[in-house]
């Protein structure tokens, strides 16, 4: 018998008789947030994320004036006002702007599923600087609300903060292996 | 569990009375797990439907393991749509012999390495050494414990033992491009093992990790990770490859809306950890391998007690809770498997034929905070009981339990039995001889009273 045959005989032999289950969903499926901007600024914040709250029609200045001449990756798609920087190639960037797929405002959460401007996963993980643009629309309040968003066929990357470790004597340390700053330009 | 991982030799009395002994361990795990438990109960207390979320997680693994046979085809088929093989392993040795296969096809010798709990399980690095491939760990505490030739002592947080000093000085001995003036800060000492692996990481052609979830509807993988080295591992490779346990299941993609949010809470006591992977078969040309893993699992399925261990998501929140773990550390379990969930799911992956493994259903006092913490609702202490019942015991104990229960079956009997006894109370020792001993080295002898209570009621009553 191959082990696939065998596993599936054993668990077949391990539950037989047993009892069904009933799933009940009696927790939020939806939640009733006042200022989603203002709860997801606040939750980006408390990562020790840097985040810009302003009007949609400042977004290109601001992110020229952030990025300054850094060597930046340009991903496929990223609004053409978006772009800064000096281009450069995944090995030399310092650092990469994009949009995302979905917010989270109760956990502080960016999902990128790389779609247009979002760039490839390696793309957004070997610069040492992130700068993500969320616009207000993308924000829903709880993960429930991001879950049926998202598109499971597409690769997602969950992002709540810059990368961090609490290896050494649970203190938490921001940037290990991915990118040390994340800056988050939300427009509303 | 055919591997058998060694962290201390003896059984867990034995192991807990030499860890309990240094007290640098034991200051290092007292403020690890008080402040990580702090951190959990505030972010458990902001959601106010926490105790929903925990009752469908249970219900979901319990529907899970209840038709494991049907999910795991399901899964197999969607990975396999989507353009990743499956393979099956019964046991350690067949899970070892197909990781060693597929990383030989690629014509490598080194591979990279998520964290993984499955892999440690099944010896995976050794098993792998045998045959010429090295592996290297790059989750930041598996790299101090890889470093230090250590075990790891903590589900989540496997280098909770050792305090930063002794993380530098394990650096500065083993890591060859350490800087000579590496400081003790934790920022010094992670920017070390960023500038360390990074370099491996671009150069990996295959990587090896686990997984938290897998969905068996869309046949996605999910990696919960804080540093980044789980996103190096799972990107950039050409090649990945999966192990994970049969019981990481979950019927439906919608059902991560609860364990996303049950997990970080419970592990690292964050709203959310940094990163979250999801991936399905096949995604931007890497070539994906996904092996499912039994090695013991389906005997503990068909414990109808015992089989809730299986709903374990590998949060560690029952072991930062846990006065034994806390006072005798992640070694004493000698298991990769620690504290409360350890002391429950070792016993019953490898058997209790070892002294070590039937003293582990012992090492709790059943006061169940785990399971007051515990985000799937396993009932740990529950458990423990129904193991101390099946657990080897000693032909004196079980004489003892046979005349006691003759005795206690019969009214006649057993108020004969009192009487006897309070007569003969002035001979009984403090301390009572022979195989008895074990019992009063560590209690005293109640004292027998002159007269029973019934007695004493009959006589009053007549007076």
């Amino acid at each position: 018998m191959s082990a696939r045959e065998e596993i599936l005989a054993r668990i077949r032999r391990a539950v037989d008789g047993a009892p069904e289950v009933e799933i009940r969903r009696a927790y939020r499926t939806t939640s009733e947030v006042a200022d989603l901007v203002r709860l997801f600024a606040e939750r980006v914040d408390d990562y020790r994320a840097i985040v810009h709250v302003i009007p949609a029609a400042e977004v290109p200045a601001r992110i020229a004036g952030l990025v300054g001449d850094r060597r930046m990756i340009i991903p496929d798609g990223l609004p053409r006002e978006w772009a800064a920087g000096v281009p450069a190639g995944l090995h030399d960037a310092d650092g990469v702007v994009t949009g995302c797929a979905v917010a989270i405002a109760e956990t502080g959460t960016i999902v990128l599923d790389s779609g247009p401007g979002q760039g490839s996963r390696a793309q957004t993980l070997v610069p040492d600087y992130h700068l993500c643009v969320v616009r207000a629309g993308q924000i829903v309040p709880g993960v429930p609300e991001a879950v049926a968003r998202l598109d499971p066929a597409r690769p997602l990357t969950w992002i709540s903060g810059p990368s961090a470790t609490s290896d050494i004597e649970l203190n938490r340390v921001e940037g290990v292996h991915g990118p040390r700053t994340l800056e988050v330009i939300i427009s509303s | 569990m055919s591997a058998t991982f060694l962290g201390m030799p003896g059984n867990f009395p034995q192991n807990s009375a030499l860890a309990v002994q240094d007290s640098q361990l034991r200051y290092n795990l007292r403020k690890a797990t008080h402040t990580i438990r702090g951190k959990r109960a505030t972010v458990v207390g902001e959601l106010s439907d926490w105790a929903e979320l925990r009752a469908a997680g249970k219900a979901i693994k319990d529907e899970t393991l209840r038709h494991l046979d049907r999910y795991l085809i399901q899964l197999e088929e969607a990975v396999t749509r989507a353009g990743g093989t499956v393979h099956w392993a019964r046991d350690a040795a067949e899970a070892n012999r197909i990781v060693a296969g597929l990383v030989q096809a690629t014509g490598e010798t080194e591979v990279v390495k998520v964290k993984s709990m499955a892999t440690q399980e099944i010896g995976l690095n050794e098993a792998l050494a045998e045959q010429g491939i090295t592996a290297y760990e790059t989750d930041l505490a598996e790299l101090i414990v890889q470093l230090g030739d250590d075990f790891p002592s903590h589900i989540l947080v496997p280098a909770i033992h050792r305090n930063r000093a002794e993380i530098r000085d394990i650096f500065l001995d083993r890591m060859g491009d350490a800087p000579p003036d590496l400081t003790d800060e934790p920022a010094a000492l992670a920017e070390a093992a960023r500038l360390h692996l990074r370099e491996r990481f671009l150069r990996s052609k295959v990587a090896i990790s686990g997984a938290n979830f897998m969905v068996a509807e869309t046949g996605t993988l999910v990696v919960l990770e804080s540093e980044g080295n789980g996103r190096m591992c799972l990107t950039l490779p050409e090649t990945l490859i999966s192990v994970v346990g049969i019981e990481k299941l979950l019927p439906s993609w919608r059902d991560l809306e609860v364990f996303l949010q049950l997990l970080p809470r419970s592990s690292t006591g964050e709203r959310m950890n940094p990163y979250t992977s999801t991936w399905t078969g096949s995604v931007e040309g890497q070539d994906f391998h996904l092996v499912l893993l039994d090695n013991g699992r389906t005997d503990v399925l068909a414990d109808e007690v015992g089989r809730q261990a299986l709903r374990c998501i590998r949060c560690s929140a029952c072991l930062n809770v846990c006065p034994v773990y806390e006072r005798a550390g992640g070694h004493a379990y000698g298991s990769v498997y620690p504290g409360p969930i350890g002391a429950i799911l070792t016993p019953q992956l490898r058997g209790m034929s070892s002294a070590l493994d039937a003293s582990l259903p012992y090492a709790s006092s059943l006061c169940g905070a785990c399971f007051e913490v515990c985000p799937v609702a396993i009932d740990i202490p529950e458990v423990l009981v129904d193991l101390r019942a099946k657990a080897p015991h000693g032909p004196a104990e079980r004489a003892g339990m046979r005349v006691a229960g003759w005795i206690f079956n019969d009214h006649v009997r057993l108020a004969k039995a009192q009487r006897l006894a309070g007569r003969l109370r002035k001979l009984v020792p403090r301390r009572l001889p022979g195989p008895a001993s074990a019992w009063t080295d560590t209690r005293d002898l109640p004292e027998i009273p002159a007269e029973s209570f019934r007695d004493w009621w009959e006589r009053d009553e007549r007076a």
